[in-house]
């Protein structure tokens, strides 16, 4: 069993057939799909906040969803740990500067690397919450529910991120 | 059976985070989590992505609507419209391709020790959900309600019965992988 667990890899069809095991158990324990994005609009709302004062939850869409902990965000946290358990359990946790895929391309220097990442993550967090959701809220538990909204969202996922990819690459 | 559990919100916070260590875990042992295999994947050299995402999808569609039919689950479909789906859809997409994370597999790149992943891109994601939170108001009133469809689903849309819907697409999405493996991808 531990040697299993500390493999490097598993079948991507093994874990996409956990994903969806997951997904039935949030279903059934918490009457909810799972989903990421929300819990970064909390935390983003909880450091506003901490910066502008209470008047920040006024707005109106943190009255939809409220900068506090959630159930999502717990969610997210634990989904940290989880890697860090099966990082550190097959010997694959380090800290990583630059990405090698990214290091062969555009160079070792970590800065352009953050810049680039950062920008990414601003335009990722405007689309998710653009969308009403990301690649799991949309892309998975969306589309397992047959819901329209989640098929078009994730089919234009893929098409924004395959041409702009290839545009860097 | 489980609606007193629902409304437990503490007991809801602990499962909350005892399901996300499994949906890390998983993650991460399927190499979703790093950015070469996200990169490869928007680059269609590396179908991980798919993998995993397709087969969830398989499982998942058929689990959750099993539990339907027993009454122990409501479906969420979120709502949609073009201004949000596809709009919101396609930024998403130029951001996933720059920042090679999605928010739910930086959450284990930042797991496994990526640096990018977390003072680069999760500091990105918050400012840009924060600055999203600010723009609400006048893109509520403007953008995201063109050609609004709601909580729409297929089976709604074509008024059958669901299992008529997740049927061939569960067979569609069976073939499709079974044609990637075979083309070696």
């Amino acid at each position: 069993m531990m040697e299993w667990l500390s493999l490097k890899e598993w079948s991507p069809y093994l874990v996409g057939f956990g994903i969806g095991l997951l997904n039935c158990i949030a279903f059934l324990l918490c009457d909810k799909p799972l989903a990421c994005s929300t819990a970064y609009s909390r935390t983003s709302g909880m450091i506003e906040g901490l910066c502008l004062g209470p008047k920040v939850a006024d707005k109106p869409y943190y009255k939809k969803f409220s900068p506090t902990i959630e159930w999502d965000w717990m969610l997210v946290l634990g989904m940290i740990i989880g890697a860090f358990i099966s990082a550190t359990l097959s010997g694959q946790f380090h800290l990583e500067w630059v990405p090698a895929k990214w290091s062969l391309a555009f160079g070792n220097t970590p800065f352009l690397r953050w810049v680039v990442a950062f920008i990414g993550g601003i335009i990722i967090g405007i689309g998710a919450r653009w969308a009403g959701g990301c690649t799991s809220g949309h892309g998975i538990s969306g589309t397992l529910q047959l819901a329209i909204s989640s098929w078009i969202a994730a089919i234009c996922f893929f098409i924004g991120g395959i041409i702009t990819a290839m545009l860097i690459f | 059976m489980f609606k007193a559990l629902h409304i437990k919100k503490d007991l809801q916070l602990v499962i909350g985070l005892l399901l996300g260590i499994p949906f890390g875990f998983l993650l991460q042992k399927a190499g979703v989590t790093r950015y070469d295999v996200i990169i490869g994947q928007l680059l269609l050299t590396n179908f991980t992505v798919v993998k995993v995402m397709l087969s969830a999808v398989v499982t998942g569609m058929i689990g959750v609507h099993l539990l339907r039919s027993f009454g122990l689950a409501t479906l969420h479909p979120k709502p949609g419209s073009f201004g949000s789906s596809v709009i919101g859809g396609l930024i998403f997409g130029v951001g996933f391709a720059l920042l090679g994370y999605c928010p739910g597999t930086i959450a284990g790149a930042v797991g496994q020790g990526s640096l990018d992943g977390l003072f680069g891109g999760m500091a990105g994601i918050l400012i840009g959900a924060g600055f999203f939170a600010e723009a609400y108001p006048k893109l509520d009133r403007f953008i995201l309600r063109k050609a609004d469809f709601g909580e729409l689903t297929l089976p709604q849309l074509f008024k059958v019965n669901p299992w008529v819907i997740i049927l061939p697409v569960a067979i569609g999405i069976v073939l499709l992988l079974l044609w990637i493996e075979k083309s070696g991808l």
